[in-house]
């Protein structure tokens, strides 16, 4: 980063070659910098470093001094060293000036050798139903640095298997190494300290504290830090083995933070999320929330074919059919007679052909319903739309979120709308009963799950869940990331942009968008703040296009609380408006503001 | 570059023909002669012939999951065999022993195990890469059936056809 | 005395067309055994002892078959011809004696005194339907295996007219009765001298009989479209030629008419030339019904001996090219049996008996 206070460089030989690093450097990070990767099991970069378990053993040395207290220079020119009689640890170290470390001495594969034979010694070596394995660092540093033997003729000590730490986690003492990486997470990163060890020497077991349980809502993550396979996912335990799963990088949506995330799938299920690092956003973590936050898309009632109503009882249709009698409900209908409830589950591309159809319908009632939950300040954030942002940017509306549901609401009771368009929402976020529903001429809803809306519309449309297409979203601090496609969908569902694309022809307005990118290009040419941008030059961390400090504002979902929220922002407005003008004099126009309306 | 393959010249005694044809009749009727009379060897007579008692130790048959001599059911469902199947014969769906089992401490258990006989090539790959000595190549070869579903070998076939398996490391013991 | 005769005929045409597709199905069977041997396989040996009863199975897989008619096809015709393959072959052997008597009855369904004119005019019906069934199956394999099929019969039908008019220049007749009869007198055609072995004319008869008995087999070859002259069939040009198009039964038909064919074919050379159902030594029918059945296998032996030999000459020699099936017929064939009568002639002008 630019304007970092400058922090002095010092200078360090690594295996006989000088390098310089930063002052705060660890040995360890300045070891991997240059290419030498230094095994660790207690050491993680997120946490600190207690230094327990001698997995990273290596010899240092420093400088010989001469009377002068100056470094004595050999014949090259360079300082001589006087290497320490025993080796040090190098995760907790930081870096010095004229330090010199040696990382494949012989000391040190025998340090290493030795270290990984007493790991072993009552480690249970189930790797064959182990989940761990195909993704355990004692497994790959046994083959890498250990023996391929065993010496140990005693019995091995008997731990506890499969206790349950907490609701998601499942521990497995027997092949705990003591690396106590969960327990400082629980205490640095979760605050909610409830792990700990009890008991001496090879007797020693992890267990969470009397009276306690692992059941904060971070547990999964001691899972993914867990060198071996002590830790376990009660979920994904025993499903599936990590080398059949295939990893797609996405981000989660249940919320606007946006973790970054990898989704391990094989052939087109989904077995588990895990976190994927990103500084800006999720650092290496995710919440167990997000995590589990998949079941859905496999749930048995998902819909799988377009219907249409016939007769009073929905049929299943072919997709043109589908399509083109939608078309059919909306054109007979003024653009004022229809309204057009989005998600902010969508992705900015969804958005955009939502904004294009209501511009093509000549609809000006479009809003989207906000969804809001308890914030912990860790990661998880109020507002539950992954894509509150986007949808601010896209529909433009200069209203907060939600504003117009009220207003809608009470047009379809009074019918002067006559159509309305659900996208990814249940229409009860509009206080309207089944019946009125029931009464609409025209009820169009594309949806994954079916809701009273879906068994009240006239048209339904099965759409994609978030794993099974591809988009963008903008989270909650106004960074733009990508979705990908992990799994195909189901049946007959299609991806929800080509839903749109199709509805937006059938009704006779925009021409041939073929592909989600030639989409996005599309955003960019008519958004400002995706201006420049393609879905390739995301890339896979994302990029920030609005600075925002604060999150958005957003509502509850239930009725009373939105008709409140409704009323803030009908006083918002009128303090907003003000603002309009006073910026429109100033000329600045700026979305910092916008996102952050005065209250 | 063309080669030119000059047709031989042939003498009127070859272009007659006559002497071709009867020596090609001559011949035929060797044949002919000598298996009327059984004195050529021709192909085993498959079902009514075997060769079962002459296949070597080495034969590699039909895949089968075996039993240790204690009756446990080896398989730990590690899937291993199924990830080095080359042709993705192999079908697991691990599941977890009861605690109550005498055997929970082995944890995972194949709770369905399918064997493909139609993709399945008879390489051993499975049987080579099992760290469990679970599954081996047994002697069976005539492998029938009359759907596609037939010849999908479930756990209990595979069960059936691999019996029991002495002389295998017994790790799973009280002290382990 | 007609009534008899028309019972016992009817009786004769029934157990002659049974016995004739009863060899025509074991012909099959026969030639797939003797086809194995050749080439040092087993063949077909699983239905029934020693697969005896494959020809069953065979029908009964045929009949069982989907009869299919592609719908490019001229319907009429394309049901027609397979009854046209079929069914000349069958007629022929009308006239050909096929024993003595039994108990006073003539062993010949139709003693005709043209009796070698009408295995040559229904034979080469034949052509019609394999030309028909070509045409009909509109389809250009068929097609080219129908025209294949029409040339190469008529190039060899003259031939094979040709090669017979010695043996009938010595008989004197065209009954085929008398032809037996006079072999029977005389010692078989395919060697005149036996029985007569001092006279020097029958030694020198044996040169244009044996030429006779050689253009004619030939012919007849070329005739029943057996390997070397199966141009009209050529699996592997034609994809089976005239019968591409056909399935199940009509394909079984076309099947019978061509083992048929072969069946008449060796049981008129027989006739011709190994003495028909006369064996040295052997009296006929009219000293005792016993006799009579003898007469009857040893004409069948004989013409399992003959089509044997068709089948061993299949199983040898190569399909011939086009051009060289001309030649060989117009250019070779027909000139020989051309001058082979002339030699014949020749002899009887001064041979004395
Ligand atoms: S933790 Fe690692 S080494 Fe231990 S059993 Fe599991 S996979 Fe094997
Ligand atoms: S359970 Fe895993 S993370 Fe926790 S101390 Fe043991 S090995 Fe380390
Ligand atoms: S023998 Fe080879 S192909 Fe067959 S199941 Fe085993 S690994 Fe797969
Ligand atoms: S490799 Fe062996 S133990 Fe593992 S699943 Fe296959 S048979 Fe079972
Ligand atoms: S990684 Fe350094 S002591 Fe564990």
């Amino acid at each position: 980063m630019p304007n970092e206070p400058a922090v002095p460089l010092l200078n360090v030989q690594i295996d006989g070659v000088w390098h310089q690093f930063p002052k705060g450097t660890r040995v360890i990070e300045a070891c991997e910098q240059v290419g030498i990767f230094v095994p660790r099991y207690c050491y993680h970069k997120k946490l600190s470093s207690p230094g327990n378990c001698r997995m990273c053993l290596i010899e240092m040395g420093f400088p010989r001094l001469g009377p002068d207290r100056k470094p004595e220079l050999g014949a090259d020119g360079k300082p001589i060293i006087n290497w320490m009689p025993r080796p040090q640890i190098c995760c907790a170290q930081d870096v010095a000036e004229g330090m010199a470390v040696r990382t494949d001495s012989p000391l040190v594969k025998e340090c290493q050798r030795g270290v990984l034979e007493f790991l072993l010694i009552n480690h249970p070596l189930d790797c064959p139903i182990c989940d761990q394995a195909g993704e355990c660092p004692l497994q790959e540093f046994s083959v890498d640095y250990g023996n391929s033997q065993s010496r140990f003729l005693e019995n091995k000590v008997k731990k506890p298997k499969a206790v349950q730490l907490g609701p998601r986690v499942t521990l497995d003492d027997e092949r705990c190494i003591l690396c106590s990486r969960c327990i400082r997470f629980c205490q640095e990163i979760a605050h909610d300290d409830v792990l700990g060890f009890v008991d001496r020497g090879s007797h020693t077991v992890l267990t969470a504290h009397p009276g306690r349980s692992l059941d904060n809502n971070y547990s999964l993550n001691t899972v993914d830090i867990c060198p071996v396979g002590a830790l376990t996912s009660t979920d994904f335990r025993f499903k599936m083995r990590v080398w059949f799963l295939k990893e797609t990088k996405s981000i989660c949506t249940s919320c606007a933070t946006g973790c970054n995330t990898v989704i391990g799938t094989r052939e087109d299920v989904i077995y588990r999320q895990t976190p994927r690092e990103n500084d800006h956003v999720n650092s290496s973590w995710m919440c167990d929330f997000g995590r589990l936050n998949y079941k859905y898309l496999e749930a048995p009632d998902r819909l799988l074919e377009p219907q249409i109503r016939s007769e009073g009882r929905l049929v299943p249709a072919d997709w043109p059919t589908a399509i083109g009698q939608a078309a059919l409900q909306l054109k007979q209908f003024a653009g004022s007679e229809i309204a057009i409830v989005a998600s902010g589950r969508m992705t900015n591309e969804e958005l955009w052909l939502t904004t294009q159809l209501a511009n093509s319908l000549g609809v000006k009632r479009i809003d989207i319903v906000p969804r809001r939950g308890k914030a912990d300040h860790i990661l998880l954030s109020k507002d539950r739309n992954p894509n509150t942002n986007g949808a601010r940017l896209i529909l433009g509306s200069s209203s907060a979120p939600g504003a117009k549901l009220l207003s809608i609401a009470s047009a379809v009771r009074s019918g002067a709308i006559k159509a309305l368009v659900i996208l990814k929402e249940n229409a009860m976020h509009l206080g309207l009963s089944v019946e009125e529903l029931g009464q609409m001429p025209a009820l169009i809803v594309m949806n994954t799950l079916p809701n009273e809306a879906t068994q009240n519309a006239t048209v339904v449309l099965p759409a994609c869940g978030f794993a099974e297409k591809r988009g963008s979203m903008v989270n909650g601090k106004g960074r733009l990331q990508r979705l990908n496609r992990a799994v195909r969908p189901p049946g007959n569902a299609r991806d929800d942009w080509e839903i749109l694309r199709d509805l937006l022809q059938a009704t006779g307005g925009g021409n041939s968008l073929h592909s989600i990118e030639e989409v996005f290009r599309r955003i960019s040419e008519t958004v400002p703040q995706f201006g420049g941008l393609s879905l390739s030059k995301i890339g896979d961390a994302g990029v920030h296009i609005l600075q925002i400090e604060e999150l958005p504002p957003t509502q509850p979902q239930d009725q009373k609380a939105i008709e409140e929220a409704i009323e803030i922002q009908t006083r918002r407005r009128a303090v907003h408006e003000q603002v309009h003008e006073a910026r429109a004099r100033v000329g600045a126009s700026s979305i910092e503001r916008e996102a952050a309306p005065p209250r | 570059m063309t080669i030119t393959v000059p047709r031989p010249k042939l003498n009127w005694r070859e272009r007659l023909y006559l002497p071709a044809i009867a020596s090609g009749l001559a011949i035929t009727l060797k044949h002919f002669k000598n298996m009327l009379f059984g004195r050529t060897k021709v192909t085993m007579q498959y079902p009514e012939q075997k060769w079962d008692s002459h296949l070597p130790d080495y034969y590699r048959g039909a895949p089968a999951l075996v039993r240790d001599s204690g009756g446990r059911v080896r398989c730990v469902a590690c899937q291993l065999c199924e990830f080095i199947c080359p042709p993705r014969a192999i079908k697991i769906i691990p599941g977890e022993i009861p605690p109550s089992d005498r055997f929970a401490k082995v944890e995972k258990f194949p709770q369905e195990f399918d064997i493909d006989m139609i993709r399945c090539i008879y390489c051993g790959m499975c049987e080579e890469v099992c760290p469990e000595q679970a599954i081996f190549l047994r002697k069976d070869y005539a492998i029938t059936g009359f759907t596609r579903a037939d010849m999908v070998h479930h756990k209990e076939k595979l069960l059936e056809i691999g019996g029991v398996m002495h002389g295998v490391v017994l790790k799973w013991n009280e002290k382990k | 005395m007609n009534f008899f005769f028309i019972i016992t005929s009817l009786i004769k045409i029934a157990i002659v067309l049974g016995v004739i597709l009863f060899m025509v199905s074991y012909a099959v069977y026969a030639e797939r055994r003797v086809s194995a041997f050749i080439q040092d396989r087993v063949g077909p040996n699983r239905v029934g002892p020693a697969g005896l009863l494959q020809p069953l199975a065979d029908m009964f897989k045929l009949l069982l078959k989907e009869d299919f008619t592609p719908r490019t096809t001229n319907t009429f015709y394309y049901w027609l011809a397979p009854c046209l393959a079929v069914m000349p072959a069958i007629i022929t052997i009308a006239v050909v004696p096929f024993g003595s008597t039994l108990f006073g009855i003539p062993m010949v369904i139709a003693d005709v005194n043209v009796g070698i004119f009408f295995v040559f005019a229904i034979s080469s019906l034949g052509v019609y339907g394999i030309v028909i069934g070509g045409w009909a199956s509109n389809s250009k394999y068929p097609f080219l295996g129908g025209i294949r099929s029409s040339a190469q019969m008529l190039s060899y039908e003259l031939s094979l007219g040709l090669a017979v008019i010695p043996v009938f220049l010595l008989v004197g007749s065209l009954r085929l009765t008398s032809v037996v009869q006079y072999q029977i007198e005389h010692g078989w055609f395919i060697a005149p001298f036996i029985g007569d072995w001092m006279n020097p004319w029958k030694w020198l008869l044996t040169i244009p009989m044996i030429i006779s008995f050689l253009v004619f087999m030939i012919a007849i070859f070329a005739e029943t479209n057996r390997l070397p002259f199966d141009l009209p069939e050529a699996e592997q040009e034609l994809a089976g030629g005239y019968n591409t198009e056909y399935s199940s039964m009509k394909f079984a038909l076309y099947f019978l008419g061509e083992y048929a064919a072969m069946i008449t074919g060796a049981a008129v050379v027989v006739t011709l030339f190994f003495g028909g159902w006369h064996f040295p030594g052997i009296p006929d029918g009219s000293h005792g019904w016993i006799f009579g059945l003898i007469n009857i296998a040893v004409f069948l032996a004989k013409v399992a001996v003959v089509i044997f030999l068709f089948m061993w000459v299949r199983w040898t020699l190569p399909r011939f090219r086009w051009d060289q099936l001309m030649r060989l017929g117009w250019l070779f064939f027909f000139e020989i049996a051309l001058v082979n009568i002339f030699l014949v002639a020749g002899i009887l002008a001064y041979m004395t008996p």
